[in-house]
């Protein structure tokens, strides 16, 4: 059989194509309980870097000892408050997002951080010091220019001051848009504040560097020189998820918790 | 020197891959901000383009004319998968720094190149020689552009801080340009010209002359 024959062509083709999708699919199967441990870790770290409780790069088992000091609570966001029914350790709430009997629909004027539709509930962690409450982080996503990123808010006790930002994933185009996950850019954030006394989000990244004279400077960030689409995705998904869509009602539970205990 | 050795060791310098063959010039402007990623990647490709040269050379008298280079991107693209597997298992922090790069060696023309060039006409030991070759011919230059460009822009290496910077209370103003994808453009321009000057056969015949025209005076 000539090699240039239709036959031989097919059969190649064929034998090819069966060979290296079981190699591919093989290493895929194989290796898959190992990555994901490795993006649980990382999102966990991610988590904790948000937090202030750990340094980048912080060993598996550091990680996994501070995650024990860590409270994990699911919420449900319409109405702020715990709900004790579900099992935060198995709760997948990218899943929850997707399926339509634990998720809803967003309209478009309420979806400003562009992600179609939100979890009935999301997984909230409660940073606590000798049983006071000293913070807590909460999950937010939303488009940038090209992906959706994926982070977390850490707020101070006070409900308002952002403790730290973190992304642990996102798609943005190399040296611009993922500067959003650059310490330094990052590290403008703790000390900011994200929502103002009435509980609404104010905060926003700025185009071309906040004004240091301005009445809002408080809640302002500067943005990201290049990547003003990746910015203000950024502004949108923190104003959706702090915002009365996202944990506004439970922050508002928390807050007045808060004050009955004081 | 034997045959087997030439073709290990001419890649290296004689017909390095990207600065004779001017291949692969996109991962290596990506890539080298920091040698970690710049060495991860080498040890990437080299795995690839063993692979890859050898299974397309082992099976190179079955290959059909008029699929061949399916063929090729099929074994190269599987080859890349399984190796971006393999990283996002055993080395997960340094492969979300590489990002699309891994997956893109796909589309380096190194190995294409190789598979064309050399493994379709060559037998497997060969073919694998040529392809480590090739492979640290790569890496060489990565690695030296890497270097320069870790510690002129960030004054360290490896993240090992070496010179004291001046927003740690140091003298050191680093270099930004080295982190932009220009300076490596500068650096493996700089390599060429060192390379044409000790190696003066790798310079090209230029392609035309201008000629004096002796003309009469117009006025």
């Amino acid at each position: 059989m000539s090699n240039d024959s239709w036959q031989k062509t097919l059969l190649v083709a064929l034998v090819l194509c069966l060979v290296f999708s079981v190699l591919v699919s093989s290493a895929a199967v194989v290796l898959r309980p190992t990555q994901e441990a490795n993006q649980r870790l990382d999102v966990q770290r991610n988590l904790l870097l948000a937090a202030g409780l750990a340094e980048a790069g912080a060993p598996a088992d550091l990680v996994g000892e501070l995650m024990g000091s860590v409270e994990a609570q699911i919420i449900d966001l319409d109405s702020g408050t715990q709900n004790m029914d579900v099992d935060p350790d198995t709760f997948n709430s990218i899943a929850a997002a997707r399926k339509p009997n634990t998720s809803a629909a967003l309209d478009s004027e309420a979806d400003i951080a562009r992600i179609k539709r939100r979890a009935n509930m999301a997984k909230v962690y409660l940073l606590k010091k000798d049983g006071q409450l000293t913070g807590v982080v909460l999950p937010v996503y939303g488009s940038g220019l090209y992906s959706t990123m994926y982070g977390f808010i850490a707020l101070d006790a006070d409900l308002r001051t952002v403790r730290g930002l973190k992304f642990y994933e996102q798609g943005e185009t190399a040296g611009l848009g993922a500067e959003v996950d650059n310490p330094r850019w990052l590290a403008k954030w703790p000390g900011k504040m994200a929502l103002d006394e009435t509980g609404v989000p104010r905060v926003e990244v700025v185009k071309g560097g906040a004004n240091p004279s301005s009445p809002m400077i408080d809640y302002q960030v500067d943005g990201i020189s290049g990547a003003t689409m990746t910015s203000d995705g950024v502004s949108a998904l923190l104003q959706f998820w702090l915002g009365p869509n996202g944990f506004g009602p439970y922050l508002a539970k928390l807050k007045a918790q808060q004050m009955e205990a004081s | 020197m034997s045959v087997d050795k030439r073709i290990v060791l001419d890649p290296l310098v004689d017909t390095n891959p990207i600065t004779l063959q001017m291949l692969g010039i996109c991962s290596a402007l990506a890539v080298t901000t920091s040698l970690a990623a710049s060495l991860l990647m080498c040890l990437a490709l080299t795995a690839v383009l063993v692979a890859s040269n050898a299974s397309i050379s082992l099976i190179r008298k079955q290959i059909p004319t008029n699929i061949r280079i399916i063929v090729q991107m099929t074994i190269i693209a599987s080859l890349v998968i399984v190796v971006d597997q393999l990283l996002r298992a055993y080395a997960f922090d340094l492969s979300k720094r590489l990002s699309v790069f891994v997956g893109l060696i796909i589309t380096n023309c190194i190995v294409m190149g190789r598979a064309e060039a050399f493994a379709m006409k060559n037998p497997v030991i060969p073919s694998m020689l040529d392809g480590l070759g090739n492979a640290l011919g790569y890496s060489l230059v990565l690695i030296v552009v890497a270097v320069i460009r870790e510690f002129f822009g960030t004054g360290g290496l490896l993240g090992y801080q070496l010179l004291p910077k001046v927003t740690e209370g140091g003298w050191y103003y680093p270099n930004g340009l080295m982190m932009l994808a220009p300076s490596a453009f500068f650096i493996i321009g700089l390599m060429i010209w060192v390379f044409r000057t000790w190696k003066p056969a790798q310079v090209e015949k230029p392609e035309y002359r201008i000629s004096h025209v002796h003309r009469t005076e117009l006025s």
